[in-house]
């Protein structure tokens, strides 16, 4: 049945040209290859033991338990006014929705210094709250969780930000009509709509708190089974020991791979 | 800034209801930009009343004025006595504190909830708990036929089992004032059909007032006791099916009739309706006038008809389409008219655009009648 025609002409525009095909190539090795690296030199033999290290395991309990608080701190948080930004029309409104996204682009170390500034024991609010309350932030596992989620939030309120946006809000009048106010519209129809978009940002949110590195140090400082967390770990270790510190590094890769097989279908799957 | 008076005056409800006031009374002022929707609005018990006119006419936003989704620029919205709305004395009661059920155009089920508790949902926020809210939403799908569709989600409906589940989620909490927005749009022509006659049954028992959204004048006969005509944020008539179809008033109007109309002055028997065109009619009257007459009794002659009294003049054909059975003729002239011809005269005429014909029209197949409301 095939004629000769479409044989001889197959459907091609052509070749990819080789001035995008060497450096992309160059690109995708250049991302996967350090990757690949820390797969080749881990200890696989003395593995199991140095995964089971004392250190080791207290730095992975605090990374998650304070990746997680500050997660739900900023779902708490976060959640509200990403609601605010996306539904309420406000004087200021594109300030606001800036000033929130600042920490995205701000190098972690400066938001360090700016929390010391603030919630140090000699900071704008740090003073009051020590002589009113006897709470000190800094250098303590709260200020992990406070760091992590000052720099993790902008994730989590761009993505439901983005999903409240892209939600049929004339679902809301819907309700409405039917005699549910603001608040039971938000709890019984927007977040069940946004769910998925909440989640995916929740998670993003997370894996952003578990890297946190420098707004961390800066804050909280390196004390083990207090403030140091995986990758402050990963940092020490490399100074004394490195291939604990690949195993930590490794630990991490896992998590993070772990994360993006999670979210494949939202982030992944796009044509 | 001040708002217009706000008397009914000029736009007096039609026979019957004026004495008792009606349960909705309303006078939708809505500014939107250039835009100005300016509609009176009066709706008695168990009455439905189709607002009926082309798309951007306002319909929509009217609807939506009547749910409080957008707030009056002036003018009132008062159900049952109480002011909904009422910007001169700062009247508002917000959207869910309304007495009201909407039905909206692509129905808007909670995609997150299946039928029945799509349906509960009123009932809930009513203060209604939740089994006696289920009890109620299970039997109002019953009353409309998708007992056995509760647990489905709005997706797993088709197109007229969601509107079913619209129209009972709306009627689930016994609202004064039901709102239906082309309820009828989304659907395709044979499940339309269905869904019109179902739908009729229900606004019929619905003892509180309807207002339904419409620009499809089968819809709005089917479902409405009476009709209104909106075309550009305004009223251009109204009345119940027969008389509005019998006398249109506006271009709109006569297009969806399938009537030809114009307008003219009359003296006696004749309408003036073109500078150099006079229409003999067979009624009698005299000042501003409406003639109307149906396209089949338009005849067209290759040359002038002689020896009878009747209405002709010579046109140019400028379309021919199918229209059922027959053939269409649009023909330009003095004044525009369309034909409708069998195919076999069609042929005969041989007719194209811009092929000159004789139009005729007997004084008998006429209707004239005042324009003055």
């Amino acid at each position: 049945m095939s004629g000769a025609l479409p044989a001889v002409a197959p459907r091609r525009r052509g070749r990819v040209p080789a001035a995008l095909l060497i450096p992309a190539g160059l690109g995708l090795l250049f991302l996967v290859l350090p990757l690949a690296g820390l797969v080749v030199r881990a200890p696989w033999t003395t593995l199991p033991q140095r995964l089971t290290a004392p250190g080791a395991l207290t730095a992975l309990r605090l990374s998650v338990q304070t990746a997680t608080l500050a997660t739900l701190f900023c779902l708490l948080l976060g959640v509200p006014l990403a609601w605010l930004l996306a539904r309420v029309e406000f004087p200021g409104r594109r300030l606001v929705r800036a000033l929130v996204t600042v920490p995205l682009v701000l190098p972690p170390v400066v938001g360090g210094v700016a929390l010391l500034l603030v919630f140090g024991r000699r900071g704008l609010l740090g003073g009051w709250l020590d002589a009113t309350f006897g709470v000190t932030l800094p250098f303590t596992t709260a200020g992990v969780v406070l760091a992590e989620a000052f720099v993790a939030m902008p994730f989590l309120v761009i993505a439901v930000e983005g999903a409240l946006r892209a939600a049929d809000h004339r679902y809301e009048e819907a309700a409405a009509t039917l005699g549910a106010g603001r608040w039971t519209t938000f709890t019984h129809v927007t977040l069940p709509l946004v769910a998925p978009g909440l989640a995916a940002g929740a998670v993003l949110c997370w894996a952003r708190a578990l890297g946190e590195f420098g707004a961390t140090i800066t804050f909280a400082g390196n004390y083990p089974g207090r403030t140091q967390t995986m990758p402050l770990a990963v940092y020490l270790a490399l100074e004394t020991d490195l291939e604990s510190a690949i195993v930590l590094s490794l630990v991490l890769l896992i998590v993070s791979v772990g994360i993006l097989a999670a979210l494949r279908d939202r982030w992944m799957a796009a044509p | 800034m001040t708002p217009p008076p706000d008397d009914e005056s000029g736009n007096a409800p039609p026979d019957g209801e004026a004495g008792n006031a009606p349960l909705l009374d309303a006078r939708l002022v809505v500014d939107r930009g250039a835009f100005r929707l300016d509609v009176p609005l009066r709706v008695a018990s168990g009455e439905v009343v189709a607002l009926l006119g082309p798309n951007g006419a306002g319909k929509t936003t009217a609807l939506r004025a009547l749910a409080g989704l957008h707030p009056l620029t002036a003018g009132h919205v008062t159900l049952g006595g109480v002011d909904l709305d009422r910007p001169a004395g700062r009247g508002w009661v917000p959207t869910e504190r309304r007495p009201i059920g909407v039905v909206f155009q692509d129905y808007l089920l909670f995609p997150h909830l299946d039928a029945l508790d799509n349906v509960a949902f009123g009932p809930r926020r009513h203060g209604v708990d939740r089994r006696a809210a289920r009890a109620t939403a299970r039997d109002w799908l019953d009353r409309v036929g998708l007992a056995g569709q509760a647990h489905r989600r709005p997706r797993q409906l088709s197109g007229g089992q969601a509107q079913r589940v619209a129209l009972a989620r709306a009627l689930a909490v016994g609202p004064s004032l039901l709102l239906l927005d082309e309820p009828l749009a989304a659907l395709d022509a044979r499940t339309r059909l269905d869904t019109r006659a179902e739908l009729h049954r229900h606004l019929a028992a619905h003892p509180g007032a309807t207002v339904l959204v419409t620009h499809d004048p089968l819809d709005a006969l089917a479902l409405a006791d009476r009709l209104v005509i909106v075309e550009g944020g305004r009223v251009v008539q109204e009345g119940d099916g027969p008389s509005v179809t019998a006398r249109p008033r506006t271009d709109y109007v006569a297009r969806l009739v399938g009537l030809n109309l114009y307008r003219g002055r009359a003296e006696g028997h004749g309408v003036r309706v073109a500078p150099e065109l006079t229409l003999s009619v067979a009624d009698r009257l005299d000042g501003d006038a409406f003639v109307a007459f149906r396209p089949a009794a338009v005849a067209l002659h290759p040359s002038r008809p002689d020896g009878s009294p009747r209405n002709t003049w010579a046109g140019t054909v400028a379309g021919v389409q199918r229209h059922g059975d027959n053939v269409r003729v649009q023909v330009d002239g003095p004044i525009g008219v369309a034909a409708d011809v069998t195919p076999a005269a069609a042929a005969h005429l041989r007719l194209i655009p811009g092929q000159r014909v004789w139009v005729a029209v007997k004084a008998t197949e006429t209707h004239a009648y005042p324009a003055a409301t």
